[in-house]
């Protein structure tokens, strides 16, 4: 009984850990690209040099969400709680 | 539903070991071909092979790519040129111009390796070979090829800055004041930490989300979410470098 509570309460929370954990950056990758955008229309001859950045700063957003990802799997298949 | 990829617990003697696995439509996650050395050394054998596999091929190239030079690049050295440019300069705006050449093989070493396993992963069909347990693919989807990987890079910038700053390196600890001590302690932890998981997780989701698709829908429909995977990994590649690059640059600046 204790191990289906526990095993329902495991799949709630990685569902919940991906959700809040692609709120955030999604936000903030939002932001970056809307901002990334602006500076090309303004300065069109940048436009390499902004790229690279908002790749590399889109990928750190990118890993918050991940960190989210791996907790959900870690309760799903790693699940330390369940059993001995 | 006792399943763990990271610790195994339940050891029988002298035979391959069977974990207990989830499958999520035909994916299985966590499941690793065990091979046995004596009581207490076990290899995950695809990790293993498959590394091994992207090692010998970095090696055939670099050693192709760089023998024989010509003044004008035949395919090989270009690709090996314009590599050598992009980490030169990824070691270079982190390290600064005095000390980056030290630590360009490192950057590197672990540029090259990253790159290769999360590619060989999505280019190489290896799921036309069967093994018993488990299935071959990228290398970097299991943790602990990504664990070595960032406890390589922390210790490679301890040593970078007992190297250059001496003692003094631990001056670093008490800056900007003596009470964040705990915190720059921590934050020592949290890096390779952060470096693992960002990694592991990133392949991992790649390779997942690929595998659903593909048992939805075998055709077409998975291929540009595979491109999508395929740019994804090299960006990790080029992060994974970066930040090992920073992370020597913070040291010894």
């Amino acid at each position: 009984m204790v191990s289906e509570i526990i095993s329902a309460a495991s799949v709630i929370a990685a569902a919940v850990a991906v959700g809040f954990a692609g709120l955030g950056p999604g936000i903030g990758q939002g932001n970056a690209a809307g901002q990334a955008v602006e500076g090309i229309a303004r300065q069109p001859e940048a436009e390499g040099k902004i790229r690279g950045t908002l790749l590399l700063s889109l990928a750190f957003m990118e890993s918050l969400t991940i960190y989210g990802l791996v907790v959900a799997l870690s309760l799903l298949f790693a699940n330390p709680f369940v059993g001995a | 539903m006792n399943k763990k990829f990271l610790i195994l617990e339940d050891l029988k003697n002298g035979e391959l070991i069977t974990m207990n696995t989830f499958l999520l439509s035909k994916i299985e996650v966590g499941s690793h071909l065990y091979v046995n050395f004596g009581e207490n050394l076990h290899l995950h054998g695809e990790t293993v092979f498959v590394s091994s596999f992207v090692i010998a091929l970095l090696t055939l190239f670099l050693v192709l790519g760089t023998s024989n030079l010509q003044k004008v690049p035949g395919t090989l050295q270009n690709v090996a040129e314009v590599i050598y440019e992009l980490v030169k300069s990824v070691a270079l705006t982190q390290m600064g111009p005095s000390y980056y050449s030290q630590f360009l093989p490192f950057v590197a070493t672990i540029f090259l390796f990253v790159l290769g396993s999360n590619w060989s992963g999505a280019l190489i069909p290896w799921k036309l070979i069967e093994i018993p347990e488990g299935e071959l693919a990228a290398p970097t989807n299991d943790i602990n090829t990504t664990a070595c990987l960032a406890i390589l890079t922390s210790l490679t910038y301890f040593s970078a800055g007992l190297k250059i700053k001496g003692l003094g390196y631990f001056a670093r600890y008490v800056k900007p004041s003596v009470f964040l001590l705990p915190i720059n302690v921590i934050e020592d932890f949290i890096k390779p930490l952060s470096l693992n998981f960002r990694l592991f997780g990133n392949i991992l989701a790649d390779e997942l989300v690929v595998a659903v698709l593909v048992s939805l829908v075998p055709i077409i429909v998975p291929v540009p979410v595979m491109v999508l995977g395929l740019f994804a990994s090299s960006v990790q590649a080029l992060i994974f470098a970066t930040l090992a690059a920073a992370y020597i640059g913070e040291v010894i600046e």
